[in-house]
């Protein structure tokens, strides 16, 4: 479990060079600062949490029920509350801010998002399956699964069976991703490689 | 500009000359070898300027050497070029050279642009 986390926004993917002149292809994420908006422990809540709230909203935008919150810790109201489970005390107070200075360069971090969206795909797309033969007179097979069981017995598809479907826009977790490089005057975060979903997509970035 | 690109923006030299693509440059690039570094110079014509901006931008030059020819891709911004300098101008009507790497010799030159 995790003791260190922040939410923030994809911004792209970009490159850098380091010091030995070596090109890295990074992704820039906009994170932080957060406000930890709710602590949870077990003797209240029966479980042990951290509850972060990210980027301000306009009072009247703000979810009526959320208003108190905001108001009794007497900050800004938040567009995006998450909760993580932590182990033990946190190390976080109600109304701490955090920021990337949370992380240190060189790190491994783990980055969660939601995949950009694909909609209804073929079986190619969705599972890697490597299709029909292309050519040889073969049109119709191209692109197909194959065979998806037997025959009288079982007469039936098992359940799990790889088909066609609705694939992405799901939670995807990326984990070990070095942090090259930390950006407090903008809030801004470098990992190396690629992270899920849309720019400007909502990042949860945990140690 | 968009936040990629602010992102970025300290990364980027600001003293690489002006050329184009039919120029003829002399490039100081950093080899390293273990922990010590020199200076190796590539010489050659700019046959393509990426569509790339900011960081991402770079160029293709080409040489030939002992007859075989030799394509280099360099990010504009690298750390790893040292010095860059124009030695000739060249004269083209198209902005990707690609065409020369059919020719050879007598056929392969560019007119100078003066």
């Amino acid at each position: 479990m995790t003791q260190s986390m922040i939410l923030g926004r994809k911004i792209g993917m970009t490159r850098i060079f380091n010091e030995q002149g070596r090109d890295i292809p990074v992704t820039v994420i906009s994170a932080g600062p957060c406000v930890v908006t709710q602590v949870k422990t077990v003797d209240r809540d029966g479980y042990n949490a951290v509850q972060l709230g990210f980027e301000d909203l306009k009072e009247k935008h703000t979810l009526k029920p959320r208003a108190g919150l905001f108001k009794k810790l007497n900050v800004t109201p938040k567009r995006v509350i998450r909760e993580y489970a932590v182990e033990g005390e946190a190390n976080v107070a109600e109304g701490d801010v955090l920021t990337v200075e949370l992380f240190t360069v060189g790190e491994k971090v783990d980055v969660r998002g939601v995949s950009k969206g694909k909609g209804f795909t073929g079986v190619m797309k969705r599972h890697g399956f490597s299709g029909g033969r292309r050519s040889h007179g073969k049109n119709s097979v191209m692109r197909a699964g194959g065979s998806i069981g037997a025959s009288a017995d079982p007469a039936r598809v098992f359940p799990g069976t790889r088909m066609p479907g609705r694939s992405g826009g799901k939670n995807v977790c990326v984990k070990k991703l070095t942090v090259v490089r930390i950006d407090s005057e903008s809030n801004q975060l470098f990992v190396r490689g690629a992270i899920p979903g849309c720019k400007n997509g909502i990042i949860s970035i945990t140690k | 500009m968009d936040k990629l690109a602010v992102a970025t923006q300290n990364d980027l030299k600001t003293d690489i000359p002006e050329f184009k693509s039919g120029d003829s440059v002399s490039i100081g690039v950093k080899v390293r070898e273990g922990n010590r570094t020199r200076i190796q110079m590539y010489e050659g014509v700019v046959i393509s300027i990426s569509a790339g901006h900011g960081i991402d931008k770079t160029f293709t030059v080409r040489k030939v050497s002992n007859g075989v020819g030799v394509e280099r891709i360099f990010p504009f911004h690298s750390p790893n070029i040292d010095s860059l300098k124009v030695i000739r101008r060249g004269k083209v009507r198209r902005a990707k050279l690609y065409y020369l790497r059919e020719l050879k010799g007598k056929a392969a030159r560019i007119k100078e642009r003066l």
